[in-house]
């Protein structure tokens, strides 16, 4: 696997130098929504430097500074920039670790779907037949349901299925499981495809011809070469990915409520609406959107640049 | 012809025997049913006989049967919450989901195929640029967070429209409309627009690219050589050509629809049948969940074969094609 990701990441390295970096100079939306996108990533990756207070350590928070308006607004405190919680919590501080877990679940759970469905999408078009045509047909039926449904359905078993106390400390992986499993469908089918064309061309037959096993042609010569279009679903997955896990937190069936994301963050803001107290719900939404609209510009700008029709 | 059919409903009988056979290890695996129904001083042999009385004890094959025939019949059994028969509650909720879901729908479709059309001919337009971008921003957003805004734009800063609820309700027979009453139609809006938003992007995204498609068509600039008014060639040939995949898209979208009303319920409080899953799933109330999935399924299955045959009857070339085949 290191090397196929060495491989790639050469490939990436040589694109850059050329066309790739040309039209992302070339476009300001871009560069301002990679920026954007940066700023959120490193200020999630950096939580427990940057944000001002530590929301889960109990013995910091002041309730005298509950329900506190941003700085802007009347009755603002500078030490709490985006307002507090009814607990005391800084918005802001809960936002940056909310985030953390946010792109912790998207990229995992985009990983598990890259995984099972670049696999599946492999053996798929390399084998043929019968094989391909279940995996096919399962696709087929799989993607005729919404992603989220999919999720919900998974979560909802496993809740079932383990004890409360195991679900507690497992509820993170199986979100990541639910989230990863109901969007391999795109994967699979673009490598299929890539995969069919591929696996008739002559470095193929030659390795073929040689006696290298299917398992080592798939992974070191085909791999390489269908991993172009994986990247580009990959972006907007992430954006779909970051959104479902967010919808199911705020639905209460994602994140367990010792790890708030920023859609259990939304959740629980949500219920202070009414009262006024409209920063605590706003703010991670607003968070979540600049994160989802970033991912998904970048995604489109990806996809533009690496179609060569489009050109 | 009749051979595609057949292949299609038998398609659709295995797809929804597989998401029964799923539904019915829920049932039977997550969990103790017996436990669920006896309390805590019953003897082991007490047990026995129950199990044995409900079938518990039969194959697999034989249970599994049995939980299909069932539900054919729309027997579910009853919820461990609300201590009722599933089907009831199903009925119940079930008109409240699908007015939100058709007047979303309509709603979608009423503003994203004009606004499509719109963007495509006057692709340069200001107007039409500023409806792409909001479209992007559109899709970026959450559907929950575009109703938590609409709640507290509308509902708690302007005090103008209910926030949860379904407002007065009249009952004809069995289905109970929100559609008749001030109070009814007032709840509707915001979720209805919640619902409808994404779809309404998706639709005009749709519309757009499809009529860009078209309008590069060689009939097209044969119909504007032939000096026919811009008026004509824009609606007669051109957006008549784009409807066909608009279609496809919309009805396979009206299944989604109902599953993103789940979302849409929660946040508006909305009582119809993804509110009721979404507290199955937070109640690990297995029979609710089955009996949900089952019924989506069903409407899933049938929306993809409806409109598979549909794309076959407004196609003439498909039917070519599949002939020589």
């Amino acid at each position: 696997m290191a090397e196929i990701q060495a491989e790639t990441r050469g490939r990436l390295a040589s694109l850059a130098d050329s066309d790739l970096w040309h039209s992302f100079k070339g476009s300001p939306v871009t560069i301002a929504s990679a920026l954007v996108a940066l700023l959120l990533v490193l200020g999630a990756l950096l939580a427990p430097v940057v944000a001002p207070h530590n929301p889960f350590d109990l013995a910091s928070l002041d309730i005298m500074a509950a329900n506190l308006p941003p700085v802007w607004a009347e009755g603002g405190d500078p030490a709490y920039p985006l307002g507090t919680d009814d607990q005391g919590r800084d918005v802001l501080s809960a936002i940056l670790y909310g985030a953390r877990i946010s792109l912790l679940v998207g990229f995992a759970s985009v990983l598990l779907s890259i995984l099972i469905g670049v696999s599946l999408g492999l053996v798929s078009g390399y084998v043929g037949g019968r094989l391909d045509a279940v995996i096919m047909r399962v696709a087929d039926v799989q993607l005729s349901f919404p992603a989220i449904l999919i999720a919900l359905l998974i979560d909802g078993a496993a809740r079932g299925l383990l004890p409360r106390d195991l679900h507690e400390s497992l509820a993170l992986y199986v979100l990541v499981f639910a989230i990863g499993f109901s969007g391999w469908v795109q994967y699979a089918r673009t490598v299929r495809g890539a995969t069919m064309v591929e696996s008739r061309k002559e470095y193929v037959q030659a390795a073929q011809i040689i006696g290298i096993g299917p398992a080592t042609i798939l992974r070191r010569h085909i791999l390489p070469n269908v991993m172009g279009p994986v990247l580009v679903i990959a972006t907007i997955h992430l954006a779909i990915a970051i959104i479902t896990e967010a919808t199911l937190s705020f639905l209460g069936v994602g994140v367990p409520p010792t790890s708030p994301s920023l859609g259990t963050l939304i959740r629980f803001g949500n219920e202070y609406l009414f009262s006024g107290q409209w920063w605590i719900s706003i703010f991670p939404g607003v968070v979540l959107v600049l994160l989802v609209l970033s991912v998904n510009l970048l995604g489109d700008w990806l996809r533009d640049a690496l179609n060569p029709r489009l050109r | 012809m009749i051979s595609f059919v057949l292949q299609r409903v038998l398609q659709s009988v295995l797809v929804i025997l597989a998401v029964a056979l799923i539904a019915f290890s829920l049932f039977r695996y997550v969990g103790d049913p017996i436990n669920a129904m006896v309390g805590q001083d019953t003897t082991l042999q007490q047990r026995e006989e129950l199990k044995e009385r409900l079938g518990l004890n039969d194959p697999f094959v034989v249970q599994y049967g049995r939980f299909v025939a069932n539900a054919a019949q729309g027997e579910f059994g009853i919820s461990y919450r609300h201590r009722r028969p599933v089907s009831e509650l199903l009925a119940e909720r079930l008109p409240a989901t699908l007015e939100l879901s058709i007047v979303s729908m309509v709603l979608a479709l009423a503003l994203g195929i004009p606004m499509g059309v719109y963007t495509a001919l006057r692709r340069d337009g200001a107007l039409a640029k500023s409806f792409m971008t909001m479209s992007l921003v559109g899709v970026s957003l959450p559907t929950f967070l575009i109703g938590i805004l609409l709640i507290l734009v509308f509902g708690v800063i302007l005090r103008w429209l209910p926030t949860f609820g379904r407002g007065e309700v009249v009952d004809l027979g069995w289905w109970s409309t929100g559609l008749l009453t001030r109070s009814g139609l007032a709840a509707l809006i915001m979720p209805a627009i919640t619902l409808a938003l994404f779809q309404m992007t998706l639709i005009m995204r749709l519309v757009r690219a499809e009529m860009l498609e078209v309008l590069r068509a060689d009939f097209i600039k044969f119909c504007r050589a032939r000096g026919l008014p811009s008026r004509l060639v824009n609606f007669r040939h051109a957006l008549r050509n784009t409807l066909v995949p608009v279609i496809t898209i919309t009805g396979l979208q009206l299944g989604s629809i109902i599953a993103f009303s789940i979302i849409t319920e929660s946040v508006f409080q909305w009582p119809g049948m993804g509110l009721l899953f979404i507290q199955a799933i937070g109640t690990v109330d297995i029979p609710v969940m089955a009996a949900y999935l089952c019924l989506i399924a069903l409407f899933f299955v049938l929306i993809n074969l409806i409109v598979d045959l549909l794309y076959f009857a407004v196609d003439p070339r498909l039917r070519v094609r599949r002939g020589r085949a």
